[in-house]
């Protein structure tokens, strides 16, 4: 079980929090103008990162509040966690 | 419909230099010492040029060459693997047979594969251990029952075989079987499909690589592939690899929870995630447990091996990862669940558990297609459930390949159907892992 480290409310055990796949998709805007290609990229698409991957979490059975984390999805470390809506660590 | 006349399964066609097995050669040997038993198959060095290479050295890959050479009349072939053959997916998944998914598609795809089971053992003249003992899902809701007799009435109009059990005879085909109704997910019924079952993962793999072996197919262990080079053309030139560059003009990536990674090489993305699914058998016991019992409701799947191991499937992981291992409150959902089921197993011990790493297409059906690229097939995305298909996958993969072309089976299972919509969405059918 991995502990992942809120940035809210610190280190917790995985079971509560939900995982909410690839961090920073844009849902493509206006939807009648966007073509196939664009929606077949949003939807569909996923990095799959071998590596260093951002993705979202949402402390579910905590404070509720989604964020980002920086994983390597080769050891299951975490290297980053940060707020939604900020930039990605370097 | 499309032609689903099967291929010529008369004539194995091994070559004259390989051993045949039988009772009479196990006796003979036996008789004396063991002796003079030849090597399955080789360990070649790779050559500079192939006609083709496959990526990926399980029961799929392996298979995929076999009929290359078998059915398409290629002679010049290679499996490029990783680390060793069968060891990745093909050796850690539960080994459970079955065709019954739901759309037209997939039950083509499935039964293929399982009428290639039912004969395989004698084609490859290798023992897989193939046992149709059946497979049994269970209902726990009214909403079980509807999906499972929708499932039951669909896969009757495709010819494959399913059937409606009420609670008691369910509990005569696995007497095992805890039907009492004051449990938190009684069994309201099940649906049997008896030409499922299960076969010895291992010896798909050694059978598979044993008999291309024979027909000249060079199978390299230790070889990851780093690189795909494509020609001024945009085509396939070859593959980079841990032990050389590699000619070849044709590459079939059949790499399971890395396909995402190597088709990355050629600059072509596909709809996947990879995540950990993870197996734990018990301590060996003597035989009590005649099926292949699964319920997705509660995520229980479990058989009993011929060694009397229980077999138990759990869950993937939530997040994506490559590390081949996952958490235990997975297992530990999974054993509540087999507990409910089937009381007796509570004092069990679990003897080891281990992961895989699936690779997972958004409808949760496979990719088995030509690409973008030239001379780039791939056969991948089948989650959580690749082992049943294997040799349907080998067989439409090794066709696609030497036609450059998709067999009518496989036509459907496109990469472009996450861009025109005409997604095969067992996912929305099952909304759990195969």
């Amino acid at each position: 079980m991995l502990l992942i480290p809120c940035p809210y409310c610190g280190n917790r055990p995985e079971i509560e929090f939900t995982h909410g796949g690839e961090a920073h998709l844009v849902r493509p805007a206006p939807p009648a103008q966007v073509d196939a290609d664009t929606w077949t990229r949003f939807l569909y698409m996923r990095e799959n990162t071998k590596g260093v991957y951002a993705e979202r979490w949402r402390h579910a059975r905590g404070c509720g509040k989604f964020f980002n984390a920086l994983r390597d999805t080769t050891t299951d470390h975490f290297l980053a966690v940060y707020k939604a809506g900020e930039a990605r660590p370097q | 419909m499309p032609n689903l006349a099967m291929p010529n399964l008369a004539k194995p066609n091994l070559a004259k230099r390989k051993q045949r097995f039988s009772a009479f050669s196990l006796l003979w040997r036996g008789l004396s010492g063991n002796q003079g038993w030849e090597q399955q198959w080789r360990k070649p060095e790779p050559k500079p040029r192939y006609d083709a290479v496959i990526v990926g050295g399980g029961g799929h890959g392996l298979g995929a060459a076999y009929y290359l050479a078998q059915q398409h009349g290629l002679q010049n072939i290679a499996v490029l693997e990783k680390g060793w053959i069968g060891g990745g997916n093909t050796g850690r998944n539960t080994t459970i047979i079955r065709s019954n998914y739901l759309f037209n598609e997939s039950a083509a795809l499935y039964d293929h594969s399982l009428k290639l089971w039912e004969h395989l053992s004698q084609v490859l003249n290798y023992n897989v251990m193939f046992s149709p003992r059946g497979v049994m899902m269970l209902a726990h809701t009214v909403h079980d029952i509807q999906v499972i007799k929708r499932h039951v009435h669909a896969n009757r109009c495709n010819g494959v075989d399913n059937e409606w059990l009420e609670p008691a005879q369910a509990k005569a085909f696995c007497p095992p079987l805890n039907i009492a109704a004051d449990i938190r997910y009684p069994v309201l019924g099940a649906a049997l499909q008896r030409r499922g079952g299960t076969a010895r993962h291992d010896a798909v793999a050694w059978g598979y690589a044993r008999a291309a072996d024979a027909l000249g197919v060079d199978i390299i262990e230790n070889c990851e592939v780093t690189g795909i080079r494509l020609g001024k053309d945009g085509a396939v030139e070859g593959v980079e690899t841990a032990r050389g560059y590699i000619a070849t003009s044709k590459v079939g990536v059949s790499a399971a929870g890395h396909s995402s990674v190597i088709m990355r090489m050629a600059g072509v993305r596909v709809p996947l995630e990879s995540f950990p699914l993870q197996a734990l058998v018990s301590e060996p016991i003597k035989p009590i447990f005649p099926c292949v019992v699964m319920s997705n409701t509660i995520h229980a799947y479990i058989s009993q091996s011929d060694k009397g191991e229980l077999v138990i499937g759990a869950g993937t992981d939530a997040y994506n990862s490559y590390t081949q291992r996952g958490a235990l409150h997975i297992n530990m959902h999974t054993l509540d669940a087999i507990c409910e089921l089937f009381p007796e197993f509570r004092r069990l011990r679990m003897l080891r558990n281990w992961g895989g790493i699936v690779d997972v297409t958004p409808d949760r059906s496979p990719i088995v297609a030509k690409t973008p690229v030239p001379g780039l097939y791939v056969n991948c995305g089948w989650g959580t459930g690749g082992f049943k298909a294997t040799p349907g996958a080998a067989h439409l993969f090794a066709w696609t390949i030497a036609h450059d072309e998709p067999h009518p089976i496989n036509a459907p299972f496109t990469i472009e159907r996450f861009h025109d919509g005409t997604l095969i969405d067992e996912a929305a059918a099952a909304a759990v892992a195969h």
